[in-house]
């Protein structure tokens, strides 16, 4: 008998899940101490898509950064640009034409949509759901296929300039728009049919990665991870940029966080964007699209071929960079994971003198132990899916 | 928020600071900084969390002035939710290593935002739990943003690789064999 009330042997194991795992989408490490199934203790090592963006961008001309931007948030790269681009005009002190603020809102709003479309399929996915990934796959390739139509490219898309834009919407787009939200707006209410009300998924993302509000805001929280914490906070409300103050849409809260509210939030964030892209439409404004100075945005080729002035100012442009005045701004936007902040320093020649972002997924990922220390190794699968950790973005 | 309210709110939260902290102030494009005496970082902010409601530190980074003295100046973004308010605050990175104070005990967040800038900029920061490298490699030498870091890295570390997959070193030659080679 004495024997049997004496403990088991056991021991802590430690195993790594990553840099290279099916539940990592980027590429992340975790190192987690188990007792049993039971997470003690988890440590996160990231990094591995480290390229040094600050140092590239500190290398070339302030328009060069445009590209390099593409890759932070490679889900949602139109809202990089949108946001890399105001941070410059804010430096530089201009703003841009309202068709082009509009042109800009419906980009950054079609890139929500793709990105919470591929977190919820991908969420579905790693819990079993492949259906669930099969219809929303199908509908971010409706809305890749609009983002193609607009700037010719569906991942890197390079699309907004600073003081303007790439090109304007091209003929028939509000057509192909309505014809996509017609069917993504089926897929979604086939998706939420699938997954809001299902058992197996509400057991598995229930009360999983739950963090209260407070302390979601001392670790960085932004984005859907903190509204579904019950905390309004949305750039486009909160500091509102482009047009975003003349659209009516809602912000969707959650109450306890748990990854449960987390795709709530991003299910309900689908619908409020594809109703900001539709009012945008209706009311986009005639007009150009860039800004009529040539010391900062390059006139059009026609002019470049046949103007000798607008040629001298090409050159100039292209060869020694745009050159904003001496100062330095943070400007922030909402990215799909919460507040995407750009912080430029000038030092007035054609250069950026430092380009900092602040990805919203390096805080969320660092809090990935607290929220997962002490429960099951299972869980880890749901909530680092809904923190949504983008490794081009987290490691820039 | 007129200008003149937004001048009224920070004289009055300039006020509050501890006597000696504030060593400048400045607006740009609406945006407004405070120079912060290092040695009082943490009691600005902590002032300026709990009275001033600023309860999200959006964002940390350093900035390398090279050639200027002291070279490094922290700089801190801090949100106020209820306000609706940004504030940019700076202190100087003194001494060799460059140090400053910790603000983890204030933000949870600052933690791997310092040893981002640990990493990069080789800032130290008193008062870290746990001040590591995150983003390059262990082992990894020097601090890559730094303005005199060359962009493809030092000359020893251009063809640097992992040192779990650096090749094994030469065997000694055999002391015989010196002339069979020529």
């Amino acid at each position: 008998m004495a024997d049997l009330e004496k403990d088991l042997h056991t021991e802590h194991m430690v195993i790594n899940m990553g840099p290279s795992h099916p539940v990592t989408h980027g590429t992340v490490k975790f190192l987690v101490t188990l007792d049993g199934e039971n997470i003690v203790d988890m440590k996160v090592d990231i990094g591995y898509l480290h390229r040094g963006f600050e140092k590239m961008c500190e290398n070339g001309t302030w328009q060069q950064v445009i590209p390099y931007t593409d890759r932070l948030n490679y889900v949602s790269p139109l809202i990089n640009n949108v946001g890399y681009a105001l941070a410059v005009e804010k430096l530089i002190g201009i703003e841009v034409p309202e068709r082009c603020q509009y042109l800009r809102v419906i980009a950054s709003e079609l890139s929500r949509i793709s990105d919470h479309l591929t977190n919820v399929a991908a969420g579905g996915l790693e819990l079993g759901a492949f259906t669930a990934f099969l219809y929303f796959v199908e509908a971010r390739e409706l809305v890749w296929d609009l983002i193609e139509m607009l700037c010719g490219a569906r991942v890197t898309v390079n699309y907004v300039r600073i003081g303007g834009l790439k090109n304007d919407l091209p003929q028939g787009f509000q057509d192909k728009t309505r014809a996509v939200f017609k069917e993504v707006r089926r897929l979604w209410s086939d998706v939420d049919k699938l997954l809001t009300k299902n058992r197996v998924f509400i057991d598995r993302v229930r009360d999983v990665g739950d963090i209260s509000a407070e302390e979601a805001i001392a670790y960085g929280f932004t984005g859907p991870c903190l509204r579904a914490c019950g905390v309004p906070y949305d750039v486009r409300k909160a500091q509102p940029y482009l047009v975003y103050d003349r659209m009516d849409f809602e912000i969707p809260i959650g109450e306890t966080g748990d990854n449960f509210d987390k795709y709530l939030v991003r299910m309900e964030e689908i619908q409020q964007s594809m109703k900001i892209v539709e009012q945008a439409l209706s009311r986009l404004p005639d007009g150009p699209i860039n800004l009529d100075l040539p010391q900062y945005r390059m006139q059009p080729k026609e002019d470049i071929y046949h103007r000798i002035d607008s040629l001298i100012f090409h050159f100039k442009t292209v060869i020694d960079g745009i050159k904003p005045p001496p100062g330095e701004v943070y400007l922030a936007v909402e990215g799909t994971n919460g507040e995407l902040g750009f912080y430029l320093v000038s030092d007035g020649s054609g250069k950026p003198y430092k380009c900092r972002v602040r990805p919203p997924c390096f805080a969320l990922t660092a809090a990935m132990p607290r929220l997962m220390k002490g429960r099951l190794i299972a869980d880890i699968v749901p909530t680092f899916d809904m923190i949504n950790m983008i490794g081009g973005e987290c490691d820039r | 928020m007129s200008e003149q309210q937004t001048q009224a709110w920070l004289d009055e939260l300039c006020a509050a600071l501890p006597a000696g902290a504030l060593l400048g102030r400045e607006s740009f494009r609406g945006q407004h900084s405070l120079l912060v005496d290092p040695g009082l970082l943490v009691s600005v902010m902590k002032l300026l969390k709990d009275r001033g409601g600023f309860r999200y530190l959006a964002d940390l980074t350093a900035l390398d002035r090279l050639p200027r003295e002291p070279r490094f100046l922290l700089v801190y973004h801090l949100w106020n939710h209820a306000e609706r308010r940004l504030i940019r605050v700076k202190t100087e990175a003194r001494g060799e290593p460059p140090t400053v104070l910790s603000v983890t005990a204030l933000w949870t967040t600052a933690n791997w935002h310092e040893r981002e800038c640990y990493d990069l900029f080789g800032v130290e920061f008193r008062g870290h739990p746990d001040l590591r490298r995150i983003l390059t490699a262990d082992g990894w030498v020097g601090h890559p943003l730094r303005k005199d870091y060359p962009t493809m890295g030092p000359p020893e570390v251009q063809n640097w690789v992992p040192p779990r997959y650096a090749p094994p070193a030469p065997a000694a030659t055999p002391a015989g064999d010196e002339g069979a080679a020529s």
